[in-house]
């Protein structure tokens, strides 16, 4: 093939071509489909639907983002997304901190591989399956009631059922049972990078330490925490993003209080105003990229 | 052979320590455990637990139904194009972002993460408003063209990794030695991502398979299996159908999962 | 006669570092010619500029009288044995070595039998379809070095082959490379940052220093004449002079080189031959090698040192601080160039 010979003799003395030809195709596709609907999406959110007509009129305003902020309900709605997603933040690190400690520093390593693939296979396992797993769990009549009775803990669950705010009718739709969807479904997200990133202390430095006197304690929380943060930071990315734009789970999960996602969701579709949707699609880009600017202050992409 | 580590007492995991790992992983694992429980109950109304009985007969209802095999044709095959594509453009971006520099990498690369770093529902909520800025008709090919622009970045993940683990000598020696570009593509370098490529391939075809937050959006009136099964959840009469799906649905995305893992492996590769 | 590489005037910039600065060199066919310098001399990059890897940013390199820059490693008739060996992990040993046939169409029988031929060569036959994670380190060197050969190259690159190999390895290897080259006759162009491999193996040396070389020479003529105080240290070790001591023995400004082992060591009160210079100084330190000790002596500003085999050495080694005098014939203090 001396011609294709000729060709790859012409491409090697010219890299640049070669790496525009290379990159030409997934380029296209990703400037034009996805930063053109991103752009899209942000012209939607600047355009404003017509009240009498219901349609939406194709011109430059502000109206729309009046609308999203001037409106309690909706801060509300931003508010208390907000609040879930710190809270399963929070949460997910405290739970994932014992397990990724143990399989990056202590496990065996026939123990260790066991935990990376009981994490990820749950990680992996599809998203509505395990939705749908929880809403079983939770219902009334669920395991979890069954659980508590069993151990004859039913008044300690009516007890935090009957808080308000955060209690509700039964497990399956308070944001108690929420909160615990939420954090059961980002957890392998946070543990993985966590893990990631505390494999990455050597042990001659937490044996320094020991050696200069440190009791385990003063070494964890001296050395091992501030090493581990770049991961903790890492995971937190995920949980707090993907809670941000979820809308599946709290409409099949939990109290009837709106969330950001299901806004969204919902303004595109029955209520047809996209650029409401839009703007409200906006806000948690907006949250994300101020996280992403102090995560990466926290060196939290080393750790990705 | 990593030898076992022998730890001082003091640096060994308390007991508190171990029961709060074990706990840890079997809060992740149970939930998905009783969705095959529940997949046989004799119970067709309510959640009760314990089932009162056990029984096979959901699984001949399921199979029975049209509507369920047309979602999951509709799914498989939405999957197996966005996969292919996935797997052109996501490998041509990683040969040619794995080892250059150059003026403007960096907000490529960034590019590059967007699609998974920014929430699905951003995704969705921007691409139908292209579509709908475009006049274009939802349907099977808005599945897919929002299904690849993630799948891409899979791809793109795993084979940019194995690239990078490729001694660039490899690549010279083979040149050295005669071969030209192509010629070392096809002897020294697809051999060595091929396991990559696959594993990247399988991930992605599983999260198509099971991508519903997106395709909420740019689906129309089109049903994929997720769109089947996330519908169902809120007819309580199917309960007992939607259980064998679900166990369906994890039987047939664990399989490639499990084969990607494998394939990932570092000490998999040998050299 | 052609030489078989040329570089003229090749300099090669990676941003605003000069890797390569202006080098013009030129390496006659059969030659066993090494490139010598401490890491970050420009010698590997000198190497990729002749293997094609890599092109020079200006100047011309050719090969065999033929204009070769910008020209492919694939379309070039030289080949190379990597640092880290390079084999491909995929295939087996025999496949590593069949590559260079195999990617220019010959015939899947034809190239078993030239890489077995080159294998026998090397001593690996019998590890003909072991992959190369089964081998020792020693044993891939051979199996990378197989690979370079099976091409019949008239130039064979080498870039710190034996970087990798224990020491008693790399003096057999050393020993077995400079056979294989003499029994093939081609050219071998070899990067090493250890001068005692360039000086035993090497037809002539080039020495490198910050992208420039500094020296083209035979071991023999670097190490008696060394042209600048860098080489002078470099190759082997040396006492370089200049300033007031310089001024006073020679009477001249100019800087010289003494090798240790040229520097007689006496009494303080010894009488000195005519025709020797020497010097007074008070003795520091005393290094024991084994067959050699190593005297350190402060003579004014500088310290010089004096290598004395074991077996001449007084019996009784003086207390430090004593009073020394050190001699050398005048001519094998060596004129160096200032730069």
């Amino acid at each position: 093939m001396p011609a294709l010979r000729a060709a790859a003799a012409f491409l090697h003395g010219r890299r640049g071509f070669y790496l525009a030809l290379l990159l030409l195709p997934p380029l296209l596709w990703l400037g034009i489909i996805y930063l053109g609907s991103l752009f899209a999406l942000l012209a939607q959110s600047f355009y404003a639907i017509d009240e009498f007509t219901a349609r939406i009129v194709p011109e430059f305003t502000l109206a729309t983002y009046r609308q999203l902020f001037s409106q309690p309900a909706n801060l509300d709605i931003i508010l208390r997304t907000v609040a879930m997603a710190v809270a399963v933040t929070a949460a997910a690190a405290v739970i994932a901190f014992p397990v990724a400690n143990y399989m990056a520093r202590y496990a065996t390593p026939r123990m260790k591989a066991l935990f990376y693939v009981g994490v990820m296979l749950p990680m992996w396992t599809s998203y509505l399956v395990k939705v749908y797993a929880w809403r079983l769990v939770l219902a009334k009549q669920g395991i979890f009631s069954w659980f508590l009775d069993v151990f004859g803990l039913t008044p300690v669950l009516d007890g935090a059922l009957a808080t308000p705010v955060i209690g509700g009718p039964s497990l399956a739709s308070s944001y108690i049972g929420m909160f615990i969807v939420f954090v059961y479904m980002w957890l392998p997200f946070m543990i993985l990078p966590l893990a990631a990133a505390l494999e990455r202390v050597p042990g001659s430095l937490v044996q320094a330490s020991a050696d200069l006197g440190a009791r385990p304690g003063q070494t964890f929380r001296h050395v091992v925490l501030p090493l581990a943060l770049p991961g903790l930071a890492a995971g937190s990315i995920f949980t707090f993003s993907l809670t941000l734009g979820d809308y599946i789970i709290p409409s099949v999960v939990g109290a009837p209080g709106y969330f950001i996602g299901m806004m969204v969701y919902q303004q595109q579709g029955t209520a047809g105003n996209l650029p409401l949707a839009a703007a409200f699609s906006v806000v948690p880009i907006v949250l994300i990229a101020v996280y992403l600017a102090l995560a990466r202050r926290m060196g939290a992409f080393d750790a990705l | 052979m990593p030898s076992r580590r022998m730890r001082a007492a003091w640096d060994r995991a308390t007991l508190g320590q171990k029961i709060a790992a074990f706990a840890g992983l079997a809060f992740l694992h149970l939930p998905v455990w009783v969705i095959f429980l529940y997949a046989f109950t004799t119970e067709d109304r309510t959640y009760q637990f314990p089932p009162p009985g056990l029984t096979l007969k959901w699984f001949e209802v399921a199979f029975a139904r049209a509507d369920i095999w047309a979602a999951l044709k509709l799914s498989l095959a939405v999957a197996s194009v966005a996969t292919a594509i996935a797997l052109l453009l996501g490998t041509l971006a990683a040969f040619a972002l794995a080892r250059s520099r150059f003026r403007g990498r960096e907000l490529i690369t960034l590019l590059f993460v967007l699609p998974i770093a920014l929430p699905g529902i951003v995704t969705g909520i921007a691409l139908l408003a292209a579509f709908k800025m475009g006049g274009i008709q939802p349907g099977f090919w808005t599945i897919v063209v929002g299904h690849a622009t993630f799948c891409i970045v899979i791809v793109h993940n795993n084979v940019i990794a194995r690239l990078r683990r490729i001694p660039p000598s490899w690549v010279e020696a083979s040149m050295d030695l005669g071969a030209d570009g192509l010629q070392t593509f096809r002897h020294v370098l697809l051999p060595q991502i091929a396991t990559a490529l696959l594993a990247g391939g399988m991930l992605a075809f599983a999260l198509s398979f099971d991508e519903i937050i997106v395709t909420l959006f740019t689906a129309g009136h089109e049903r994929t299996l997720p769109i089947w099964f996330f519908n169902e959840l809120f007819r309580p009469r199917e309960r007992p159908i939607t259980n064998v799906v679900a166990v369906t649905v994890v039987l047939i995305t664990l399989v490639p999962i499990l084969l990607a893992y494998r394939l990932t492996r570092p000490n998999d590769t040998r050299g | 006669m052609t030489p078989a590489i040329e570089l003229a005037g090749v300099s090669r910039l990676f941003g605003a570092v000069r890797a390569l600065d202006d080098v013009s060199l030129a390496i006659a066919g059969g030659e066993f010619f090494a490139l010598l310098g401490p890491s970050g001399s420009g010698k590997t990059t000198c190497l990729r500029l002749i293997a094609g890897f890599d092109q020079p940013t200006t100047g011309r390199v050719m090969l065999h009288g033929e204009d070769v820059t910008g020209v492919p490693p694939f379309q070039r008739s030289v080949n190379t044995v990597f640092q880290d060996y390079a084999l491909f992990p995929h295939m087996s040993v025999v496949e590593n070595v069949a590559y260079g046939p195999m990617v220019r169409g010959v015939g899947a029988d034809e190239r078993r039998r030239l890489a077995l031929e080159v294998l026998e060569l090397v001593q690996l036959a019998a590890l003909a379809d072991r992959a190369p994670s089964q081998l020792s380190g020693g044993q891939k060197q051979r199996v990378a070095l197989a690979r370079a050969l099976v091409n019949r190259p008239q130039v064979l690159l080498l870039d710190e082959p034996l970087g990798a190999l224990d020491l008693r390895l790399r003096e057999e290897m050393q020993i077995e490379l400079k056979a294989i080259q003499q029994r093939l006759g081609i050219t071998f162009v070899y990067v090493t940052h250890d001068q005692g491999e360039a000086l035993s193996m090497a037809d002539r040396v080039a020495v490198f220093r910050d992208g420039r070389i500094e020296q083209v020479d035979t071991p023999r003529e670097l190490y008696v004449r060394p042209r600048t105080a860098f080489v002078a240290r470099f190759v082997g070790s040396a006492n370089v002079i200049e300033g007031a001591l310089a001024r006073r023995l020679t009477g001249s400004d100019r800087v010289f080189a003494i090798r240790p082992e040229m520097i007689e060591v006496r009494g303080s009160d010894e009488p000195v031959p005519g025709g020797m210079l020497s010097c007074e100084g008070t003795l520091e330190e005393v290094h024991y090698h084994g067959a050699t000790s190593r005297w350190h002596v402060r003579v004014g500003e500088a310290v010089l040192t004096a290598v004395r085999a074991e077996a001449a050495a007084a019996a009784v080694i003086p207390a430090h601080g004593a009073r020394l005098r050190l001699a050398w014939a005048r001519e094998s203090l060596v004129p160096l160039e200032e730069r």
